[in-house]
């Protein structure tokens, strides 16, 4: 069942400068066709912004990125090989929106089973923890955190597998701003140690911090630039309104 | 599969029951009790029932106890998420099927040492054959319960369900199992369809360490070895690393 697994050193190099390529996904949900027909490509080592309304297909194309979600059509691409396949397990980590944690064990408890999973060591768990600020509460059961302990904790399950892109279906949801900007420090950071960061948001003041932005809607990328040339494109003074300026263009 | 990963999964199990006093307890007291109940029925009866009931019992709750624990926990896994996320990582499905096995083995183990123990030493239970082929039998029950949960488990989309599905597979077999008829003595419609039954083989492996000194199992033991491993196999086709 894992055949490839342990193949590929854990932050070890890649042949590849795109990280994530992505063409013609198409994916049904149900009776919905969600995504219908998107494609995108995403440089090695860039922190990236991933923002749309809620139900634009956000949590669907990352779950297809993970190879989690039955995908319909078109090809991903992801590190050079294709999105799920076993060798990939160990170097993408996805954080899924609601938490999935096990509430009956401690923070500790649960970043420690992720990481023997992942064949992390014992340093990196205490370092996740230390990441995401939860350092007071590692030994508190999961069940008796608060929304925002719990979102991070999530987060340092992610962490501890020390992976080459991180998939994050937004992190920082119902964190405080000093939370926030530590997490975004953290995630910059981390793109500038070669890894590839795709973080989904709905704050739209967050995509100051990113290298690059994808705006999703109904299932298609409405824009794929840099903040600046966004801004350029729209002629709008901060990300809300230009991303409201798209909208509103692309519904007339 | 992988060792790191299987075992790492049975001891994550193993801590979620340590966090859980009250469900080790019920585990653990509830067959006493009721060994206990059934021995105080028939305390007044002139012929010696609580010896072939008593031993055929000792049988049904480990089977009925680890199928109500593992469909209930397997379905948490999925509709935590937890399922998901562990679908993204090197984790094979035989890794979460075994690591289950192992860890409520190991619980069944101990729940069959405690029951055994109490219905011979304070129920006055006597039986013939050793003690640690009664024990052996009571942990391939408890992993047949184990396999079985995993694969109801699979059907389940809510903990409704997977609760209804206690009485759907498990009521049946214990009719059939030759506790409250012998088996040989239902109709040959019903008796064919007992022979098929997991939970008959455990039943009878465990009347025959109550009357014979030396107990022939071995066909009992192999049936249920069999079911195990189908019911493990055909649980870990039920869980899809894709999903809608
Ligand atoms: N399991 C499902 N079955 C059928 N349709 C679904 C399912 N999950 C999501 N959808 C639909 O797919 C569309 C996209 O959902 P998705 O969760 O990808 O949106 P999102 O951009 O992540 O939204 P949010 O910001 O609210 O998290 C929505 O219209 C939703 O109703
Ligand atoms: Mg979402």
């Amino acid at each position: 069942m894992n055949k490839a697994a342990g193949r590929h050193a854990v932050g070890g190099p890649t042949s590849t400068d795109e990280a994530i390529v992505v063409e013609h996904l198409r994916v049904q949900r149900g009776k919905r066709l969600v995504l219908p027909d998107l494609s995108v490509r995403c440089p090695t080592g860039q922190l990236i912004g991933l923002l749309g309304p809620s139900g634009g297909g956000k949590s669907t194309f990352m779950r297809s990125l993970v190879g989690v979600q039955v995908v319909a059509g078109g090809t991903i691409t992801i590190l050079g090989e294709p999105a799920g396949s076993a060798g990939l397990r160990r170097r993408v980590g996805y954080l899924t929106q609601a938490p999935s944690l096990y509430e009956d064990l401690t923070v500790r408890e649960n970043v420690a089973y992720f990481a023997r999973v992942l064949g992390s060591t014992e340093a990196d768990v205490t370092r996740s923890i230390a990441d995401v600020d939860l350092t007071d509460h590692a030994e508190a059961l999961i069940v008796n955190l608060s929304g925002g302990q719990k979102t991070r904790a999530n987060l340092a399950c992610t962490l501890v597998g020390n992976p080459e892109v991180l998939i994050l279906d937004e992190p920082t949801v119902g964190l405080d701003p000093v939370l926030r900007r530590d997490l975004w420090n953290l995630f910059r950071r981390l793109s500038q140690e070669g890894r590839t960061v795709l973080v989904s948001s709905h704050v739209m003041d967050e995509a100051t911090r990113c290298d690059r932005l994808l705006l999703i809607r109904s299932g298609q990328i409405l824009s794929d630039s840099t903040l600046p040339e966004l801004l350029a494109r729209t002629g709008t003074e901060d990300a809300e309104s230009a991303f409201l300026a798209l909208i509103d263009g692309s519904a007339a | 599969m992988n060792p790191r990963i299987t075992l790492a999964t049975a001891g994550r199990i193993l801590s979620q029951l340590r966090h859980d006093h009250r469900t080790v307890a019920l585990m653990l007291l509830v067959p006493c009790v009721l060994l206990g109940l059934l021995a105080w029925i028939f305390a007044d009866s002139p012929t010696p029932v609580f010896d072939s009931i008593g031993a055929s019992l000792l049988g049904v709750f480990p089977f009925v106890i680890m199928f109500i624990v593992t469909s209930v926990s397997t379905l948490r896994e999925r509709t935590g998420g937890t399922l998901e996320r562990l679908m993204t990582t090197p984790l094979g499905k035989g890794d979460l099927m075994v690591g289950y096995a192992l860890a409520f083995g190991l619980v069944a183990i101990v729940q069959s040492i405690v029951a055994t123990a109490f219905a011979i030493y304070v129920c006055g239970l006597d039986i013939s054959g050793p003690v640690w082929i009664l024990t052996a039998i009571a942990l391939l029950d408890a992993l047949l319960g184990t396999a079985l949960g995993l694969l109801a488990s699979g059907f389940a989309r809510t903990e409704f369900q997977a609760v209804q599905f206690m009485p759907a597979f498990v009521l049946p077999q214990f009719l059939l199992c030759g506790l409250l008829v012998a088996r040989d003595q239902m109709p040959s419609v019903l008796s064919t369809i007992s022979d098929w039954l997991p939970l008959s083989y455990a039943v009878d492996a465990m009347k025959e360490v109550t009357v014979n000194a030396s107990p022939e199992v071995t066909k009992d033991f192999l049936v249920m070895v069999a079911w195990i491993i189908v019911s493990l196999v055909l649980g870990s086709l039920t869980l899809r690393r894709r999903t809608a």
